[in-house]
């Protein structure tokens, strides 16, 4: 209990003088993770979409890969990703190995595939809803998917803060490709497995503290700016 | 405007896992007036609906419209039992058809503006159309339909499960359609509503065509003992 309210004071400390090293960490955290999510749900929710309305050979091998991909353990994803950007590996020329660039590509690799199910199971919904009007009006594929898409924005929402949400929290991946070096790849959660690991549990504590206050903040954010419980909606 | 779309069906046959939906129909449309596809429930009226709209597939058989295929589909508007809403206000429902076939934001707004009116809701705009009562929803659907001026409009038993003022409403906007030229091709059950409304009458049984003609004389005395069991009011299997 004690080393609770030790990281509790550790993390008011932290945060009303604004220790320089935690601004840098935190806003690191949110770059690398923020960046993910944009190009993960670039990637995922038009692909998501269109699993749901497209019929092709093999379409339910590919949604069960899809949703077995969801369970990628991210200590295998930053161990593939760190081969490929070795130095000896097929990208290794770029010199992307301990960088942010390297932790992001592993968070996108991992977010992936959560954000493009659950993505596929909302639009599978939606498109079951709409499916006869849109075919009647003589829609093109791509009229579809966007209609999909802005009708069922509120559900590929949730989709992206799952993805966020297990960004934010990712510590295996990026802490094999990013490496954990001070003011170049250290993030909230590498930080706070290194204090834990010295025994500074008070300032994991605080550390993990403002982690969750950084993943709840850019929850609300967005739900606030999507409207989404606002009265009147659907 | 005119409609200049007459259908036919030649050995027409749809069949689901093995047993016949529909068919084998020979069956020819004119290009204007107020076609009632009348038969009970299980006959076959919506596959025939769809296939004539092109959204079902035919098993045998082939439905040849006087004017190409592609140009006849973007000429045809479809109104389902249930009214399909898209998540949007009513403004934006009527506007739907509009934009995915590049109809330019001026006309647009013109255009939902006048139909909102004419299907009353007016005043409902702004409201979020999945929130609609039953009515209000089936008005939405069927101005949303009519807003780009179809040369055909397909109907599914629009007013099954509507009230008698609602189904009224809704009546007068098909005549209001069928006298503006549109082409209307509508199932039901209700007998009432055939009267009311057909000009001809398309008699369905177990997927097949039992009888085609005039509204007044089919009604009147219909040549086919299936018919005249139906509009007896008979239970038919």
């Amino acid at each position: 209990m004690n080393e609770i309210w030790a990281g509790l004071r550790a993390a008011f400390w932290l945060i009303v003088t604004f220790d320089a090293d935690l601004i840098e960490i935190s806003l690191r955290s949110l770059r690398v993770s923020l960046t993910a999510l944009l190009i993960a749900s670039a990637i995922a929710l038009p692909f998501g979409t269109w699993l749901a309305i497209r019929r092709f050979r093999h379409r339910r091998l590919a949604i069960a890969t899809l949703n077995a991909l969801m369970g990628l353990p991210p200590v295998v994803v930053g161990l593939i990703v760190y081969l490929l950007l070795s130095r000896s590996g097929p990208f290794g020329v770029f010199g992307l190995l301990f960088t942010p660039t390297a932790m992001i590509i592993a968070q996108v690799i991992i977010i992936t595939p959560l954000i493009a199910s659950i993505t596929h199971q909302a639009m599978r919904e939606l498109w079951a809803e709409y499916h006869d009007l849109l075919i009647s009006l003589n829609t093109s594929r791509r009229q579809r998917m966007l209609t999909l898409i802005w009708d069922g924005r509120r559900t590929l929402l949730t989709a992206s803060l799952a993805g966020f949400g297990r960004a934010i929290g990712e510590v295996g991946a990026i802490m094999i490709v990013g490496g954990n070096i001070d003011h170049a790849t250290r993030v909230l959660t590498t930080a706070i497995a290194l204090e834990t690991g010295k025994g500074d549990f008070a300032l994991a504590l605080g550390l993990g503290f403002v982690l969750i206050a950084l993943a709840l903040a850019v929850n609300f954010t967005m739900h606030a700016l999507s409207k989404t419980e606002r009265e009147g909606r659907w | 405007m005119t409609s200049l779309m007459s259908v036919k069906l030649s050995d027409l046959v749809v069949k689901r896992r093995g047993s016949t939906i529909l068919g084998p129909i020979d069956l020819e449309l004119g290009s204007e007036g107020f076609t009632v596809v009348l038969g009970p429930n299980g006959a076959g009226k919506t596959t025939l609906l769809k296939v004539l709209h092109g959204v079902e597939r035919v098993t045998r058989g082939s439905v040849d419209w006087s004017i190409p295929a592609e140009a006849a589909r973007e000429a045809q508007s479809y109104v389902f039992q249930n009214p399909i809403m898209l998540r949007r206000t009513v403004a934006q429902n009527l506007a739907y058809p509009l934009k995915v076939h590049g109809v330019d934001k001026a006309t647009v707004e013109i255009l939902i503006r006048e139909w909102a009116e004419r299907i009353g809701l007016a005043d409902a705009m702004d409201r979020p159309a999945p929130r609609l009562s039953g009515g209000e929803k089936q008005k939405l659907a069927l101005g949303r339909a009519l807003i780009r001026k179809p040369k055909v409009l397909f109907l599914d038993e629009p007013c099954a499960n509507l009230d008698g003022r609602a189904t009224r409403d809704i009546e007068d906007l098909l005549l209001q359609a069928s006298k503006d030229g549109t082409k209307i091709i509508m199932t039901t059950h209700d007998l009432g509503q055939c009267r009311r409304l057909a000009s001809d009458v398309v008699f369905l049984l177990n997927g097949k065509v039992h009888e085609v003609g005039v509204a007044e004389s089919f009604m009147a005395s219909p040549r086919t003992p299936e018919a005249r069991s139906f509009l007896n009011g008979d239970i038919l299997v």
